[in-house]
């Protein structure tokens, strides 16, 4: 079925398509999961309608409800869509190093945006929002990195969707950011299927985004629990740049950067599996398309001066 | 046996502001141990009664020793061990 009664209900059901020329063999195959084919394009939708069903459900959220959330950028996106439609207020705090798209989507659907301060990235986002949040109580803050709801989506639909069309998955590698879908994904596959390996991929930021700051003020988002995660790389953006080239060159795939990070974990994961001479069947998550991060040069200057330019931004 | 530790910008004043420092050893807490005799204060910013501190990831080879072993996470000759602090991730 593939008819809605809305936008918002079309979200996930996403498809699962194979990585024929970057599988490095006919038993150690590559599958990638396209979230980028959600409403407003990213698998943050599935986490921001979870969190506005939840909250509405619970009476948090009501009609002319102000809604805050600290984003870098594609949960705000997702919220901004589904709060134009129910007729909330959005208010998104974004650090001011992200991709100017994501600035202009945001707009377009009406979200009002707080810049916060590059240096220290996400976490000075997460700071600024919850420091609004104690001056106006009544505003409404989803907050996704702590907000179960969050992890529930993936618990929900994500897993399940993936054991669905491929039973005999061996790995699923996820972004990790706030942490909410390998959370979901690592409890579902824990529950239904013990044993497949979850991997998280995390981006590697230049020194401006890790800030000064002291490190006891380091941030770990509430949901994580590490029991849910196998392994966890730390990729930079000159691998993930590398890696969406390739998936663009040898599968056709345009994807966003945080997508290359991803890859690059997945053929990590692949190799090592071929040379165990161990079956693998290997899902990685596309988060998003590459549309938004065009202005980034990713796709098209040189891989020194991408790399460069990457280093001061929050790109994933 | 040489291996690569990239220092953070926040702890660099142990280092004399070097961005990377060589270390040697099996271990990564062999490593820790043979950095600290050459920058003295480091190892204690970075563990805590035998643990790595809360909001400080280190990753040898990219893989985050907390899933490899912790500080008994082997090393080898040539590994780059990344010592980061912890932040929030990206386009979520």
């Amino acid at each position: 079925m593939t008819r809605y009664n809305s936008l918002a209900d079309s979200v996930g059901h996403t498809p699962l398509v194979g990585l024929p020329s970057l599988s490095p063999s006919p038993t150690v195959r590559l599958w990638a999961k396209l979230e980028d084919r959600n409403p407003t394009g990213s698998i943050k939708d599935r986490a921001a309608l979870n969190m506005i069903r939840v909250a509405e459900a619970s009476g948090r959220l009501k009609p002319g409800s102000t809604i805050l959330e600290p984003t870098s950028g594609n949960t705000g996106i997702a919220l901004a869509m589904a709060a134009k439609l129910a007729g909330y207020r959005l208010i998104c705090v974004m650090p001011e190093n992200t991709s100017v798209e994501r600035r202009q989507i945001l707009a377009m659907w009406g979200a009002e945006i707080v810049s916060s301060a590059a240096a220290g990235g996400s976490n000075e986002a997460v700071r600024v929002a919850k420091e609004l949040a104690a001056e106006h109580p009544d505003w409404v803050m989803l907050y996704q990195y702590g907000n179960p709801a969050n992890a529930e989506a993936h618990y929900l639909t994500t897993g399940p969707e993936i054991l669905e069309d491929l039973p005999e998955v061996t790995h699923v590698v996820a972004g990790l950011g706030t942490t909410g879908t390998l959370m979901g994904i690592g409890r579902f596959f824990d529950d239904k299927k013990p044993g497949v390996k979850i991997i998280a991929a995390e981006p590697r930021y230049g020194e401006l985004v890790y800030g000064l700051r002291n490190l006891d003020e380091g941030f770990v988002p509430e949901l994580y629990d590490p029991q849910y995660v196998t392994s966890r790389f730390s990729v930079g953006s000159r691998d993930a740049v590398r890696r969406v080239r390739e998936l663009l060159e040898r599968e056709g795939i345009f994807a966003g950067l945080s997508s290359g990070a991803i890859v690059h974990a997945a053929l990590a994961q692949a190799a090592r599996a071929e040379k165990a001479g161990e079956a693998a069947d290997i899902v990685l998550i596309i988060c998003d398309g590459g549309w938004k991060y065009l202005s980034t040069g990713a796709y098209t200057t040189d891989l020194d001066a991408t790399e460069d330019f990457l280093d001061t931004q929050v790109w994933a | 046996m040489t291996v690569e530790v990239r220092i953070p910008t926040i702890l660099r004043t142990f280092t004399g502001g070097e961005k990377a420092v060589q270390g040697a050893g099996a271990t990564l807490a062999q490593v820790i141990d043979d950095v600290e005799s050459r920058h003295p204060g480091l190892k204690s910013r970075l563990v805590e009664s035998d643990n790595l501190r809360r909001f400080v990831n280190v990753y040898v080879n990219d893989e985050d020793v907390r899933f490899s072993g912790g500080l008994e996470a082997p090393t080898a000759d040539g590994d780059i061990v990344v010592v980061l602090p912890a932040v929030a991730g990206g386009a979520r």
